[in-house]
Formats: C-alpha cells, sequence, structure tokens
C-alpha cells in the first residue's frame, strides 16, 4: 500500500499516513475516553464504584474530559485539518518533520495526561489540568501545528483559501493564544506550579480559556470539519458565501467576550458579568449561521438522508449543534443562570454539544474519509454505520434529557422555602432525587460508547481487508 | 476602577459592537448577488459556493441581539458606569430584607423562649431541624452523628459543654481546638507511652509498663488541659478521654494508631462562626434543634 496518494491537478502526493494515524487514534481514544465518561457516570449513580484514590471520581472526571475532549477530539481535528487542507489547497503537508512531531507529540502528550491524572497531579484548572511540564509540551506541538497549517496554505495551488480552512487557522490559533496565557505559572517544583493570576482574575482568565476552549477548539475547528464534509458528502455547494464570511468574523470576534457568564453572582465586576452576558447572547446568531450554511446546503439533495448514514450524523450533528448554541445564550442570562449553575442541566448542555455535535461530526467525516485513506469504495459495513447512527442519537437524546430534568428540578429544590421561610430541602435531598436521572444518563452513555465499540469493528475490519485486497493484487500482478 | 479602564473598556466593546454592524451592513451588500443560483466560481476539492443571500430572520435576529446588548449595557452599566444603578450586592441586599420582611416575625416569635424549652415546640424542632440539613449537615452528617474529625451531637457527650447557652455560644462564635504536637517533646516513645495510658483510662487493652510510664508523662504534660483525671475540661473544649468516645478516630483503623497520630501532630478542629452568617434568631432555634437530639 503506498503512503501518498497522486492529487489529480498535480505532481506531487498528499501525505496520508498521518491523516491514517490520526484517524485511527481518534477511534481509539474516542472508545477511551467515553468508557472512563461511561465509568464516572456509573460512580454518580453507585457510589461504591469508587475504588482507591487511583479509580475515584476525583481523578478519573478530569481523565474523561481531556481523553474526549483532546485526545478524541483533537486526534479528529488533527486527522480531518490534515486531510482537508491539502485536498483543498491541492498541496501536500509543509515541513514533513513537523508533521510527524505534531502526531508523536500529541499521543505523548495524551499518554502522560492518562498517567498523571489518575496519580493526582493537576494544575487544578478545569479543561487545563495538565501539570506545567506537559503544558511546555502541549505548546511545543501546538506551535508546530500551527506552522504547519500555514506552511501548507502558503504552497497553495488555488487562488483562494476555502472557508473550511479560515475555521481550522483559527482553532488553530486561537488555541495556541489560550493555551499559553492561561497555563502561565511560577513552578515549584517539577509536577507543580502556581497560577500567575491571583483570585478573581485567575478565575476570568481559566473562563475566557474555557469558554474559548469551547468556542475555538469545540467549535471553531468542528466548524471547519463542518464545512468540508457536508458538502462533499451531498455533492451540494455550500449554501452562502457571504453568510460565511459574516458569520466567521462575527463568531471568533464574539467568543472572545463570553467567558464571564461563567461567573455570574461571583467576585466577578458586575460590569463584566453583563458583558459576558450580552456577548452570549449575540453570539446566537453567528453560532446559527453555521448550521444554516450547512443545512440549506442540502436543500436539493434531502432525499439523499434516506440511505446515506454518513450524511445523517452530519445533519444531525448540525442539529444537536444548533440546540445547544441556542441553549448557551439563553443559560448565560443572569435570571436562568441563577436557576441553572451548578445544577446538572450544565451537564447536559455541554453533552448536548459534546456528543451530539463534536463526536457526531467527527464520526461522520471518519466514516467519509476513513475508506478514502485505505484506497476502499466504502466503509466494512454501512449497514453497521446506520446501526451506530442510531446508537448515537438514542444515548445522546437520553443522556441530555436526564440532565435536563435532573438540573431544572435541582435548581427548583435548591431554592423551594417552606411556609416558615426555611428552605425545604436540603442537598442530600436533591442528590436522591437526582438518582433516576443518574441510571438513566449512563444507560445513554452506555449506548453511545457500544456504538463507538461498533465503529471501531468496522474500521477494524476496513483497514484490514483493503490490506488483504492489496496483497491479492500484489500477487496477482507479480 | 480609574476612569482609564473604563474608557479602555468602552473603546474595545465599542469597537466590537460596531465592528458587528459593519460587518453585516457591508457584507449584505457584496457585489455579484444578482443571481442567487450563480456560484462564487471557486472550487475546493470540486466543492463549489453559491452566494445566496443571507436569511432574512437570521438578519433580524442578529441586528435585535444587538441592540438588546447595547441596551442592556446603558440600563445596567459598564466600568465605572452604573447606568440604573441596579448591582448584584444590591439585588441580595433587597432579595434578603424581603425574606426577612416576610418571614422575620415566625424566627422571632421563638427567640423569647430559652433554648432549653424549644424542645417541646414542634414547629421550632422542624425548623431548626431544615437550617441544620443546609447548614451543618455537611460536616456533621444528616442524622447530626458526626464523622471523623467532626463531634456526634447526639450522644450528649460535650467538648464545651451541653447547656442551652454553651450550645448557643458554640454556634455564636464558632470553637477552635488545638490540641498540639507532642512529636519532638516526648519522642516516639514518650508518645507509645501516653498513648498506652490513655488507652487504659478509657477502658480498653493497654500494655501494663508503657502506661506506667505513661501516666507520669501525663501527670506532666497533659493534666493542665486534660485533668489529673484525664476527664478533661470543657472551659477550653479539652475532651475528656475516660469516657472512649473519640474524635478522632478513623473507622476500620485502629484506635491506637489514631491516638498515635493525635499526639505526634496534634489536632486543630474548627467549627465556624455562625452569628454572622445566620443571624441571632436562626443561631437560636439551630441551638433549640441541636439541644434536643440530646435532651
Amino acid at each position: 500500500m503506498s503512503n501518498a496518494t497522486p492529487s489529480p491537478q498535480a505532481t506531487e502526493t498528499y501525505n496520508y499516513t498521518v491523516v491514517r494515524q490520526f484517524s485511527v487514534m481518534t477511534v481509539v481514544w474516542g472508545v477511551i475516553g467515553m468508557l472512563v465518561g461511561v465509568i464516572i457516570a456509573a460512580q454518580m449513580a453507585f457510589p461504591e464504584l469508587n475504588f482507591g484514590p487511583y479509580f475515584h471520581f476525583g481523578r478519573l472526571r478530569p481523565l474523561h474530559t481531556n481523553a474526549v475532549i483532546f485526545a478524541f477530539g483533537g486526534c479528529a481535528l488533527f486527522a480531518t485539518s490534515y486531510y482537508v487542507v491539502q485536498r483543498t489547497t491541492q498541496a501536500r503537508l509543509a515541513f514533513a518533520p513537523l508533521v510527524k512531531f505534531t502526531f508523536w507529540g500529541w499521543q505523548a502528550i495524551i499518554v502522560s495526561a492518562v498517567i498523571t491524572l489518575p496519580l493526582g497531579l493537576t494544575a487544578g484548572k478545569e479543561y487545563a489540568e495538565l501539570i506545567w511540564p506537559i503544558d511546555i509540551a502541549i505548546t511545543l506541538v501546538w506551535v508546530s501545528y500551527l506552522l504547519v497549517f500555514v506552511g501548507t496554505i502558503m504552497r497553495r495551488k488555488t487562488p483562494h483559501i476555502y472557508v473550511g480552512n479560515w475555521f481550522y487557522l483559527a482553532f488553530i490559533l486561537t488555541v495556541a493564544v489560550l493555551h499559553v496565557v492561561n497555563s502561565a505559572a511560577m513552578p515549584t517544583s517539577l509536577l507543580h506550579a502556581y497560577s500567575a493570576y491571583p483570585g478573581t482574575m485567575d478565575a476570568m482568565v481559566q473562563w475566557w480559556y474555557g469558554h474559548n476552549a469551547v468556542g475555538f477548539f469545540l467549535t471553531a475547528g468542528f466548524l471547519g470539519m463542518m464545512y468540508y464534509y457536508v458538502p462533499k458528502q451531498a455533492g451540494r455547494p455550500v449554501y452562502s458565501y457571504r453568510l460565511s464570511i459574516v458569520h466567521f468574523w462575527a463568531l471568533i470576534a464574539v467568543y472572545m467576550w463570553a467567558g464571564g457568564h461563567h461567573l455570574h453572582y461571583s467576585a466577578l465586576p458586575d460590569w463584566a458579568q453583563n458583558l459576558g452576558m450580552i456577548m452570549s447572547l449575540i453570539l446566537l446568531a453567528p453560532s446559527w449561521g453555521g448550521m444554516i450554511n450547512g443545512m440549506m446546503t442540502l436543500s436539493g439533495a434531502w432525499h439523499k438522508l434516506r440511505n446515506d448514514p454518513i450524511l445523517r450524523f452530519l445533519v444531525v450533528s448540525l442539529s444537536f449543534y444548533g440546540m445547544s448554541t441556542f441553549e448557551g445564550p439563553m443559560m448565560s442570562i443572569k435570571t436562568v443562570n441563577a436557576l441553572s449553575h451548578n445544577t446538572d442541566w450544565t451537564i447536559g448542555h455541554v453533552h448536548a454539544g459534546a456528543l451530539g455535535w463534536v463526536a457526531m461530526i467527527s464520526i461522520g467525516a471518519m466514516y467519509h474519509t476513513i475508506p478514502k485513506l485505505w484506497g476502499r469504495a466504502q466503509m466494512h459495513s454501512v449497514d453497521w454505520i446506520n446501526v451506530h447512527f442510531w446508537l448515537a442519537t438514542i444515548g445522546t437524546v437520553l443522556y441530555i434529557a436526564s440532565m435536563w430534568v435532573n438540573g431544572i428540578m435541582q435548581g427548583l429544590m435548591w431554592r423551594a422555602i417552606n411556609n416558615d421561610g426555611t428552605l425545604a430541602y436540603s442537598f442530600v435531598q436533591s442528590v436522591e432525587a437526582s438518582w433516576p436521572g443518574y441510571v438513566i444518563r449512563l444507560i445513554g452513555g452506555t449506548i453511545f460508547l457500544s456504538g463507538m465499540i461498533l465503529m471501531a469493528i468496522n474500521v477494524w475490519l476496513t483497514i484490514r481487508n483493503s490490506d488483504q485486497e492489496e496483497a491479492v493484487s500484489a500477487a496477482s500482478a507479480a | 476602577m480609574t476612569n482609564f479602564w473604563t474608557a479602555y473598556i468602552f473603546v474595545l466593546t465599542g469597537i466590537t459592537l460596531l465592528g458587528l454592524v459593519a460587518l453585516i451592513h457591508f457584507t449584505r451588500r457584496m457585489p455579484g448577488t444578482t443571481d442567487p443560483e450563480e456560484t462564487t466560481g471557486h472550487s475546493f476539492d470540486g466543492i463549489e459556493e453559491y452566494n445566496k443571500p443571507m436569511p432574512k430572520w437570521w438578519l433580524s435576529m442578529f441586528w435585535i441581539s444587538i441592540a438588546f446588548g447595547v441596551v442592556y449595557l446603558a440600563w445596567y452599566g459598564l466600568g465605572n458606569y452604573k447606568g440604573s444603578g441596579w448591582s448584584s450586592t444590591q439585588q441580595l441586599a433587597d432579595e434578603t430584607a424581603a425574606h426577612d420582611a416576610k418571614y422575620g416575625e415566625i424566627f422571632e416569635r421563638f427567640a423569647s423562649i430559652p433554648v432549653e424549652e424549644l424542645k417541646d415546640n414542634q414547629q421550632a424542632v422542624r425548623m431548626g431541624q431544615q437550617l441544620f440539613l443546609n447548614n451543618c449537615a455537611l460536616c456533621h452528617g444528616q442524622t447530626a452523628q458526626g464523622y471523623y474529625g467532626f463531634p456526634n451531637l447526639t450522644d450528649n457527650d460535650w467538648l464545651y459543654g451541653g447547656s442551652g447557652d454553651a450550645i448557643k455560644t458554640s454556634l455564636e462564635v464558632g470553637r477552635r481546638g488545638q490540641m498540639p504536637a507532642w512529636k519532638d517533646t516526648l519522642g516516639a516513645n514518650g508518645v507509645t507511652a501516653v498513648t498506652e495510658y490513655v488507652l487504659q483510662i478509657s477502658g480498653n487493652d493497654y500494655d501494663e509498663e508503657a502506661a506506667k510510664n505513661g501516666q507520669v508523662i501525663f501527670a506532666q504534660m497533659c493534666s493542665a488541659c486534660h485533668g489529673a483525671d484525664g476527664k478533661g475540661n470543657q472551659g477550653i473544649g479539652a475532651p475528656n478521654l475516660t469516657d472512649n468516645i473519640w474524635l478522632y478516630d478513623l473507622p476500620n483503623q485502629d484506635l491506637k494508631r489514631d491516638i498515635i497520630t493525635t499526639l505526634n501532630n496534634g489536632r486543630a478542629g474548627n467549627m465556624p462562626a455562625w452569628k454572622d452568617i445566620l443571624g441571632p434568631e436562626k443561631v437560636h432555634l439551630l441551638a433549640g434543634y441541636i439541644y434536643s437530639l440530646s435532651n
């Protein structure tokens, strides 16, 4: 099997080796990250499952978030961005040694996270838990990624830069800035450091980072994916170029301001909370711009949904994207936030985005790309893709619905007052009442994970059979 | 916050919002809009782009959200500009005042009843229990039976006294347990000896010879606080060591090891002061509830 496929217009070949590597690891880390998610969901429902310090919820939870966001999501972004940028610029990836370094460096970082987090080594910042030596490694890999991506775009054979690449580039560039600023710290030892910022300022920097991690890592990056795979799979032109201009610039400009809504009714000055709230509301339109451009691209091709499960993944991911980007601005309104903050509603909201949007579009993109990378017409089993689609959809719906019910119930229980002026419920009563929701969440997560395992088998058979065919044809040729 | 920073924030916010307005306005009027079916002519890996007009409902939503943002900031403030004067601090104060106006009278009704007599009033006990569940149960447990480091409030064994007044004082001003660390002073042998003596006077199995040495050390070093007979001193919160009730006794761990740890490293228990957090009426009800648990 050759490691490079000729592009139609040029004599040089695309670098598919790294795309293959990242694609396989997307599936591997997807299964592992979601398995850890199912384990901690089980621990929430059945606390007896917390064994010792290394297998405790408090240590596995950051492992889950890091594994699904940075390992699964990160590998999906690396794989698709390297694939898309080559296909849409008709240029081979620049700086081959750096390309290799991004793959092996990123895997080493993930493995070090898998080791350090259960050991309890943490920087203590949500979604930025990794300790400072790993933070430096992330910076090195990320700057290499940026160089490769920009270098490839500069080598492009097309006069313009495709909209998908704007989003990928914005994601790579901004994540570099976010990571470096938020991780700034004064080390006290190899394993420990103090944040460079004090008190409330630290909280604001953290949520400026945290919300933009959602905005750029989990939104802009995956919109880049959407802009290639949706029109490609549907075989239709993108709906509106000018809409993509407006929603791109508006999205990246406004996301930067929205982090304050994580700190409503806190020590953060009121004006910064006000600003965080109104920018979050303004963010609704730019977010929906991406959904509209994706959905309307399908106009005239809706019938393809009937027999193309890959397109179904892509379209349903856009629906969940639209839903969670509506929910987010609503939850940023102070009055709504007073009810929703610290409840399971937030967890449900995050997973509407993480399972419904990020995971489903990545899965669709992988089903599109993997056969092409291994020179096959389609995946080993298209029927299994369809089964996976339903497992993923049902799993996501069970997850988010149970967390909505739990979250709103918790918020209402915590504020309910007896007619003598005392609180009607104790905290533990709200935990007891949440138990059915925790069990349903566990079931939903397990269903989603089972789909992911089916995908892993499908991918394995696709790759294995492609090798066999190669061997046969090579033998007959000889 | 200086006026410079207010100006800085206004300028940045203004540039962002005006930038959005300009972005929408000028992109809407992009040339080449006559034929909505015409593509831009670009092709990327076979992907073409239409340049259809942006949906009107979407543009309206965008304009409305920007306008709402401006109005909201004008009303609620930005930087040193305070708008209508709303603040989250004032909102809390207003809501607390409204709550107190509505329910304050119910709490005041019980303030004149002595702590010891509140246990006979069902409503007082129920209200005290609700207060306990939402403020105290985190440490002392739902059933008030405590845990490692947090006293059991139901066993009528008191560090600082079990009268209504003593309980109320513990709640109002908090308590700070101060057991010094003896590792350096006594050495390993001294600590073991005192441990065996404490095991002896609390009615547990003990080593006779070590306990004899321990008794001597105890008389010199420990009796000032815990008393010559080891029965403690509620005036300073020194525990009674003879009743075999332990504040620092980990479940599933040998008691001897717990006592050695306490002697080696000392202890610093901390009960917070609740008077300013809950106010005197609620503390009074809480004291009544806690008194009722063992009386």
